[in-house]
This record gives C-alpha cells, structure tokens and sequence, in this order.
C-alpha cells in the first residue's frame, strides 16, 4: 500500500499550518481548536503545542463527537447505532475563530454535521477548517482553509490516517475498499 | 463474545435479565456522552429527528415519566403522553386493543407503565415499535437500575468488587429485581435486607446474601440503597407498624457509619421520610438522591437511541 505521508512528513505539515492559522488570523488572540472525534482530537492537540512553541500562548483546545448529528444516523439497515462519545468543549465559542480540525475531507457530511453541531453551542464569529488529507469527492459545498496534503483518490480507495495517540505510529496510506461499493 | 458490544440485540429493553455485561456497559458508556448534552446551553441534538414516541402510563408516575419525555425532547423526537385517566382504557379498552390502535400511527418506540408483571411482554410481541419498560407491576424496572449503576459508577469509578446494600420491602420491588440482576451480572456484591414477610421467595436465587438485619448488610458497603415502604401495597400485615420498621430497619446515621466513609445513600423515590429513611441521612454530605433523577435523563437517552437505531434480526456485527 503506497504511503502518503510518514510520521516526520506528518510532523513538518502540522508545523506549517500552525504557521498558516497564526498568519491568516495575526496572532492567536481569540483562537480555539476544535477536533473532531476520532483522529482530529490527537491532530488539534499537537496544533495546539506547536502553537505554543510559535507564539507562547495557551490556544483552547475541544473535542466534537457529531454522532448525534449525522445524516445516516437512521438508515442503520447495515449497521450498528455508531457509539457515542463525549463532546468536551471546556470554553465559550461565542466570538471566538474557531478553527475546525479533521484528519481526513471526503464527502464533507462530518463537516456539515459538526457545524451543525458548533452553533449549538454557540455564535463563534468564524470556523475555519484543517484537514491533513484532502481526498476529493464532496458532495457538499464545503472547502478546507488548510489543507496538509491533496491527494486524488477513486471512490474504491481507503485513506487512513494513523497516529501515535491511537494507532501507536504516525503514517498515511492509500489502500484499497474490500469488495465493492463504500 | 467481545469485550465490548456495539449494540444491543433487541429491538425492546423490557429487563435487565438476558442483558449482558457487554450490552450494560454500552447503555453507561453512551449515557455518559449524553449527560454532556444536558449541560449544554442548547440542551438538544437532533438524532431522533422523524421518530415519534409514545409514552403509555397505566400507573401514576412524575418522575420516570417527566424523565423520560425530557430525554425524548432532548433527542428531537415528537412525543406523546398518554395519561390513562383520560384515555379509552376507562371505558374498558384491553391492552391489546390498546396497542394495536397505537400501533397504527406507527410509532417507532412506545415507554410502558403497568401495574401487572408482565404487560411490556405482552405488547412486545404485539407490536412493532420497540418497548421500553418504564416499570411492570412487581416484575422489572430497568431505567431505574441502568441509573442507579451509572451513578454508582460515575462516583465509584467501577462496579465490579463494589459492597452494595439494598434493604426495603424488597418484595413488591421491581427496582430491587432489576438492579439485583444488573449488580450481580457486572459483579458487584449485593446484600439485600428487610423483614422477612417482604422477602421474595428463592431471593437467593437472584445470587444476592439476604440477611435481616441492616446492620449486617450495611456495614463495609461502598453504596446504600434504600427501597420505599409501598404503603399502597401493604393489605396484609406485613410488620407491626411503620414505627417499629424505623426502628429496626430505618436508615439513621448512626447506622450509615457502619458503611465505608465514602459509601453514598441511594433512593429511587419517592422517599417516606421518617419510615426507611432519616432526614439527615437523606439530605446529608453522602447522598446521591438528586444525583439519580439527573442521571436518569442521560440513561434513558441512551437507551432510546441505541434501541431507535432498529432491530437486530440482521445477522450480528
């Protein structure tokens, strides 16, 4: 399976776009990362330490679980209920840019149904988006603000993103769908 | 089996007998995502959108039914209560009569209330939409155990190797039933106590140590849990007077300090001051009464959405 990225290349990324996120916004001021649950929690908090390194500042840091906000989530002929797990957002987002972080942009129907699920908890006065893969195929008008990498894929193709916090090692690999259809 | 189960097998949650560990966990794991949604400024999430839920009360009830249609509300679903005072079944409608006019309006998840053990059985075979027992007669009260371990585990960090003791009238007690089953399958060590005339028979069977005397089952518990004295179920003379019963079996603070220094008082309500339980000790440092009644919304949002998400006649994942 050919590999897109590996751990010291994943490294370099998330440094680059913390150098984008405090460019684009001059400065940290009223920042705060969100993750979105599983991989985007790990990949926004080591956004949040290299933001640290760069400009000593404490950027809030949250997770986002949208389970409850999908699109799918009664048309389970299937599979199982997805599990539900906690959404921690410690902080007020009312006013705040809140850059969205998410490990992989595919069709954009999480994305829709965390932004559904941020303005429930309030008004922030932007959400910009990082995802370490672009992989193409929206069925959503939704765009990333940075992109770690592009990369072109048929719908056959699986891109799984792994990282030290869940899978024990950083790495990105392309491989294929089992059988047929996704 | 795995470690860890993703969804439950059934389309209805009529006890916690034939519930696994596996499933148990589940329906507490997924509760603990949804307290967070209770804490929210926006209290709701739209996950049962389209889903409409009947909420079918053959007995009074305030707070599981009020539990329940706030866990509803709080998932998006169109709920309906049904007080039976003012419904068809005084002019002497059966209940599966009942069910099957419910039935076609085509609800997805009907919450039963019924004084007779049993019922939520029969309108599961009955009906298509899923059940939720919400309490039959002397037989089961699952939401009520799934709560009281969420907040035991929620205080206790576990339940496996936990002393608990359960002492009222346990034999009228569904609560008792349902959180003997749920204890003892996630091994917990159950002691139950009451006077003898309100034992169940067989309780061993239940793998609980009866004993009659609450200092016994009290002492070393890391939770107490004390049963109401059903006053509308006691025709035959089941102990001499509720004075004697206080005496003898009354939750005081000198005997809650035979418990372990951490332990914390339980009671499901609605609570007969006095009778099986002291004020203090009620309203005291160690009591997770109204710690309950929250947690309850959470579990019953749990239980309502992995049941929402349909039956499990499909082969298992």
């Amino acid at each position: 399976m050919p590999i897109l990225m590996d751990g010291e290349r994943v490294g370099r990324t998330l440094t680059r776009i913390a150098h984008e996120i405090v460019e684009r916004n001059r400065g940290v001021g009223d920042l705060a990362l969100i993750g979105v649950r599983t991989r985007g929690v790990p990949i926004a908090r080591r956004l949040a330490a290299i933001l640290r390194e760069i400009t000593g500042v404490d950027v809030p840091t949250g997770a986002l679980d949208i389970t409850l906000y999908r699109d799918d989530l009664m048309k389970s002929a299937v599979g199982p209920q997805p599990i539900v797990r906690r959404t921690e957002i410690p902080f007020s987002i009312d006013g705040r840019h809140i850059v969205l972080v998410d490990d992989v942009l595919y069709t954009g129907r999480t994305i829709r149904a965390a932004l559904d699920a941020l303005i429930d908890f309030g008004r922030p006065s932007t959400i910009q988006l990082v995802v370490l893969v672009d992989r193409g195929h929206r069925e959503l008008p939704i765009k990333a603000d940075y992109v770690g990498k592009n990369v072109p894929t048929s719908r056959r193709e699986v891109v799984s993103v792994r990282l030290a916090e869940v899978d024990g090692a950083d790495e990105i690999v392309l491989g294929q769908v089992e059988g047929a259809g996704a | 089996m795995s470690d860890t189960a993703t969804r439950l097998r059934g389309k209805d949650l009529l006890g916690i007998a034939g519930l696994t560990a596996e499933e148990i966990t589940l329906i507490l794991d997924t509760a603990e995502a949804m307290k967070e949604v209770s804490a929210r400024p926006i209290k709701k999430v739209p996950a049962l959108r389209g889903k409409t839920v009947i909420n079918l009360f053959y007995e009074p009830s305030t707070r599981t039914r009020t539990s329940f249609e706030v866990a509803e509300k709080r998932l998006s679903a169109d709920t309906l209560s049904i007080a039976i005072a003012s419904s068809s079944v005084v002019k002497g409608e059966t209940l599966i009569d009942t069910a099957l006019n419910l039935e076609a309006m085509n609800p997805d998840i009907v919450v039963m209330r019924h004084a007779s053990s049993g019922a939520c059985h029969l309108l599961a075979r009955t009906c298509q939409a899923g059940i939720v027992n919400a309490g039959d007669g002397m037989h089961e009260h699952p939401t009520q155990a799934l709560l009281d371990a969420f907040t035991i585990r929620e205080r206790k960090g576990r339940l496996k190797g936990l002393k608990v003791a359960i002492t009222g009238d346990l034999l009228h007690s569904r609560v008792f039933r349902s959180n003997a089953y749920l204890l003892t399958t996630m091994g917990a060590e159950v002691w139950a106590c009451g006077p003898p005339t309100l034992m169940p028979a067989g309780i061993a069977r239940l793998g609980v140590r009866p004993t009659t005397r609450v200092e016994e089952a009290v002492e070393g518990a890391d939770a107490v849990m004390m049963l109401r004295i059903q006053l509308e179920r006691m025709q035959g003379g089941f102990f001499p007077s509720l004075r004697e019963y206080f005496q003898v079996f009354g939750m005081t603070p000198a005997r809650v300090r035979l418990a372990k220094p951490d332990a914390i008082i339980m009671h499901p309500g609605p609570m007969n001051r006095g009778v099986e339980i002291e004020s203090e000790v009620a309203d005291g440092p160690a009591s997770v009464i109204l710690d309950q009644v929250a947690n309850g919304v959470a579990v019953r949002m749990a239980v309502l959405y992995l049941l929402a998400g349909g039956s499990d006649d499909e082969t298992a994942a």
